[in-house]
């Protein structure tokens, strides 16, 4: 069980700078995402796209923010929990005991979600019969590319990871790759690569295709894809794999007890407290009157958040607003000199 | 001001005066129209305001911006009618509009 004085659920730029504000305050806090890497939709969806309205950073792209952000956090020690999701939160007397999908556990008076729009989740094929599949021949990632060796497998997707798997693949596997249309997104160097693969006929490219039905009794045995002219291929396969990116999924928060009114959580503008004592909810995710969605919101509502966080982690102790310019004991936490 | 026509996969028909210089998706958006996630708030990031264009209309609409092919690679059921609402803004031109809103947004 991880003790600590207040929980964040999401690591983009919000959840980071409220942990920030918690540190620089004396509280200790971890951080919980269920993507691999830290930055939220900033390093998902928009790692290269220039950012223009962060107060005093005339522009930066999501990528930058996030690496600006971390590296703010670098005075304090804070403990990521990445590619985990929180499945469950439960009252425990003056506490909130939180489970992740790992197993991990948590025992905190304060639950901060700054959870965005939800947690990213691979965006799934339309055909409905493939969740039969899902995890036993139809995969959304690879964790073990042996299991592939002397197999047919069958990619979907025109971005880098359909391409560089469908690449790497052709090693020791029989590869169809298959796309919605002929013109791809993935790196010009991997596209080239992958052209020339299905030239050598090592690579089965079919364009302008997309699933329209899967079969097999116990396993897979074949797929159907259905061009934009309606001609219908059926291709034998070991191995399904779709690469759609990531979706962003609501998820578990939902059962949590909250006010929750189109996918955000109703919060007060004092505390930015749910209707659950103990639980916080800040930026995109938190809805108030006037609620804007933009990052600098995002930081106000975590600035105050962090404060209603220190009443109920001590309880017995009285805070008291200090400047960084001024005070001693926030520089001795952030390791500089005083004056 | 256009009437802009949304229809929902249950076949619900939403007749909605938008605005110029809203998009598609604003339009749905504002008036709890259900099936247009839109998650990102509009940055063309995520193919969850995904539309399907009435075939008369989709000469007559701006045409896609670099990206946005690229993100309906991603959408639900994409098809050669496919437009992200996002990035369609309404003007007196587009009155009359129609777009079929998909079952899913992934």
């Amino acid at each position: 069980m991880n003790k600590t004085d207040a929980l964040i659920i999401g690591a983009g730029p919000t959840g980071l700078f409220t942990a920030h504000q918690l540190k620089l305050i004396g509280l200790d806090c971890e951080i919980v995402d269920n993507l691999d890497k830290i930055g939220g939709q900033c390093i998902e969806l928009y790692p290269d796209k220039p950012i223009y309205d962060i107060p005093a950073i005339p522009e930066c792209t999501g990528e930058e923010l996030t690496n600006n952000l971390t590296n703010q956090l670098k005075p304090f020690n804070i403990k990521f929990h990445l590619s985990e999701r929180v499945d469950e939160v439960k009252k425990d007397g003056d506490n909130w005991i939180v489970k992740t999908s790992n197993g991990t556990r948590f025992q905190t008076p304060n639950v901060i979600i700054a959870g965005g729009v939800g947690s990213f989740e691979p965006r799934k094929f339309p055909v409905k019969e493939c969740e039969k599949f899902e995890n036993q021949s139809v995969y959304y990632s690879i964790k073990d590319k042996k299991m592939f060796e002397g197999k047919t497998v069958t990619i979907f997707g025109g971005g880098d990871s359909a391409l560089d798997w469908a690449v790497e693949l052709t090693k020791n596997s029989k590869v169809n790759l298959i796309h919605r249309r002929d013109d791809f997104r993935g790196a010009q160097a991997t596209v080239d690569k992958v052209k020339q693969l299905a030239k050598e006929g090592k690579i089965n490219l079919f364009t302008k295709f997309q699933m329209t039905s899967i079969k097999g009794e116990n396993k897979l045995e074949s797929i159907d894809i259905t061009s934009d002219d309606k001609e219908v291929k059926t291709l034998k396969t070991d191995y399904v794999l779709g690469f759609f990116g990531l979706i962003m999924q609501l998820g578990p928060i939902a059962n949590w007890g909250l006010n929750i009114d189109k996918k955000t959580i109703e919060v007060d503008t004092e505390k930015f407290e749910t209707n659950q004592k103990g639980i916080y909810a800040v930026g995109d995710i938190c809805n108030y009157p006037g609620k804007l969605k933009l990052i600098l919101s995002g930081f106000h509502e975590g600035a105050l958040a962090a404060r209603a966080c220190f009443k109920l982690a001590r309880p017995n102790e009285k805070y008291r607003f200090e400047f960084t310019t001024s005070s001693k004991t926030i520089k001795n936490r952030l390791g500089v000199k005083g004056d | 001001m256009a009437k802009i026509t949304y229809i929902t996969s249950d076949n619900k028909i939403h007749e909605i005066d938008v605005q110029n210089g809203l998009t598609v998706m604003e339009g749905a958006v504002q008036n709890d129209i259900p099936g247009i996630d839109a998650d990102c708030g509009g940055g063309m990031a995520c193919a969850t305001c995904h539309v399907y264009v009435k075939e008369e209309w989709l000469d007559k609409l701006p045409k896609k911006e670099d990206g946005e092919e690229d993100m309906l690679d991603m959408a639900f059921e994409p098809k050669k009618n496919s437009r992200l609402s996002c990035q369609l803004v309404v003007s007196d031109d587009l009155n009359g509009l129609t777009v079929d809103i998909p079952s899913k947004q992934g």
